[in-house]
């Protein structure tokens, strides 16, 4: 066993294939996070701005094309095109393309997370602001999304942690991720055990610290409640 | 009254997995109900059946690969053309579209044991684990003899010889391995093109692609400025890409064996006398010549 380990992660420096592969996942993760949230904030506005009045009908079509497209195919076949086929003669760096990739997947779920907040908000609440004189967009950011926000966050924690695991795809494209230092620890030793299982356990260990994250966010939140 | 009933059933289970646990020597438990009593028997009965039933099965299956008839399973990567590649246009040995020169060598082998074959297609990397863990009998898959996998697995005797090609695109200036020091090379993970780049110029230069096509692919867009493979897929990457060339002067020699699970030397054997014979009749040679064109 101890063999196993030394010759997995400490000969040749094999352990540097984790650490660089896990620098390289949170990387791409929190910049696809963040992507995700701007286009799903923008999207689900749009959409919902549309569900309530009718408006921005060109803009709907757009935002519903986009979740058509998004949702309805693999992530990894969006990573593939993104790679080859759209940044197909550029030299690019790996990292952006993954987190242009996830950014726009995650975008997409991101934003029904968003609409269903603010259409879970009671219509009541809408009409209230505008009779106090907020305009439209006032309401939804004063009245409406701080509710809808704090009814999604469940949901948007689930999406994240799906975003996160979701990256180890970026393998197909040579990214070297956390997934893929196992992967090449792997390809050395012939050895299954020991670098998946690192792996694995550092996956793990990265959701429950962001779950525990989320906890305490939501527990915040719900103190306005009282 | 539904828990009542629920009780029942739980007991009766409970009685009936006590009796499985027994075997079938036919003990009973005192605190059976007559209900689950019957139960009991009929499933002793039903168990013991059961059992010689399975006994001769397993006697079967075990007759089986122990003789004539049964499976034997190879495992490899079919990506890497003319060794092994999915062609749907031909049928395999084993009915599947994977054909290639490991593939015919396998088929000849399985056919001298009086086995069928079984081709499984995986990642090259993971290879040697599922031999490792019995889920293949061997590994077919232009696999070079080298330190590190020796560690895991017994090689057969060679049977091709082969070099590490480098291809760049027609333009390039790089002409052979001295201009390699500072390139980024792409290479199929976990190859020796793999290994050797990754010794001889650093992690920071090699780029891991799944297939061999993806970092020809790679080539062609300018993400990688080599891409280092087996010589006979690099032939047949070039043919099929404008705007590439593959280099006169190779990366390295070697030569491919197919790998057993370490210890097996029964198969072992059975492999190298396949291959003698192979080689001596010739048929080895046509097989080659069968995929690769004289140049």
């Amino acid at each position: 066993m101890s063999e196993a380990i030394y010759n997995n992660f400490i000969k040749d420096d094999r352990w540097k294939y984790i650490t660089d592969g896990l620098k390289v996942t949170l990387e791409v993760t929190l910049f696809a996070v963040l992507i995700g949230i701007a286009i799903g904030f923008l999207v689900a506005v749009i959409r919902s701005t549309y569900d309530k009045t009718g408006k921005l009908k060109l803009c709907n079509f757009i935002c519903k094309l986009y979740l058509t497209i998004i949702r309805g195919t693999p992530v990894l076949v969006q990573l593939m095109i993104i790679y080859f086929v759209i940044f197909g003669s550029v030299k690019i760096s790996k990292v952006v393309v993954a987190v242009i990739s996830f950014g726009i997947n995650s975008g997409a779920y991101v934003a029904e997370i968003f609409r269903s907040g603010i259409m879970s908000v009671d219509q009541g609440q809408f009409e209230a602001g505008r009779s106090l004189g907020f305009t439209y967009f006032q309401t939804m950011w004063h009245i409406i999304m701080p509710q809808a926000f704090k009814n999604v966050l469940p949901a948007l924690g689930n999406e994240f942690i799906s975003l996160l695991k979701e990256t180890s795809v970026g393998s197909y494209i040579a990214l070297q991720d956390l997934t893929k230092g196992g992967d090449i620890i792997r390809s050395r030793t012939y050895d299954a055990f020991p670098p998946l299982i690192a792996v694995a356990l550092i996956y793990l260990a990265l959701v429950m610290l962001f779950t525990w994250f989320v906890q305490i966010l939501e527990r915040r939140l719900r103190q306005s409640e009282r | 009254m539904m828990k009542k009933s629920m009780l029942c059933l739980a007991a009766a289970v409970c009685t009936v997995s006590l009796a499985a646990c027994g075997g079938n020597s036919g003990t009973e438990t005192t605190v059976a109900t007559t209900a689950a009593e019957t139960a009991e028997t009929t499933t002793a009965a039903d168990n013991a059946e059961e059992t010689s039933a399975e006994a001769e099965e397993s006697e079967e299956t075990e007759a089986a690969a122990a003789g004539e008839g049964g499976t034997l399973v190879m495992v490899t990567n079919a990506e890497f053309p003319p060794y092994e590649y999915h062609d749907s246009s031909m049928t395999g040995p084993d009915g599947s579209d994977i054909v290639g020169i490991d593939v015919e060598i396998a088929a000849a082998v399985a056919e001298k044991m009086g086995k069928e074959l079984v081709v499984e297609d995986v990642q090259f990397a993971s290879i040697i684990p599922e031999i490792l863990s019995g889920k293949a009998d061997f590994g077919a898959a232009g696999m070079t003899v080298t330190e590190d996998r020796l560690v895991n697995v017994d090689f057969s005797d060679t049977y091709a010889t082969a070099v590490q090609s480098i291809i760049v695109t027609s333009d390039s200036e790089i002409t052979g391995p001295d201009d390699l020091a500072g390139k980024l090379i792409g290479v199929q993970e976990g190859t020796t093109g793999d290994l050797y780049s990754t010794d001889d110029f650093g992690d920071d230069m090699v780029e891991r692609y799944l297939k061999g096509v993806d970092a020809v692919q790679a080539l062609l867009q300018g993400k990688v400025d080599v891409v280092i493979i087996d010589n006979e897929p690099a032939k047949v990457f070039v043919s099929e890409n404008e705007g590439l060339k593959l280099l006169d002067a190779a990366y390295a020699e070697e030569e491919y064996a197919i790998a057993v699970k370490k210890g097996n030397t029964e198969l072992l054997e059975q492999i190298n006398s396949a291959l003698a014979e192979l080689k001596e009749s010739g048929k080895l040679d046509e097989i080659t010549a069968k995929y690769i064109t004289a140049e």
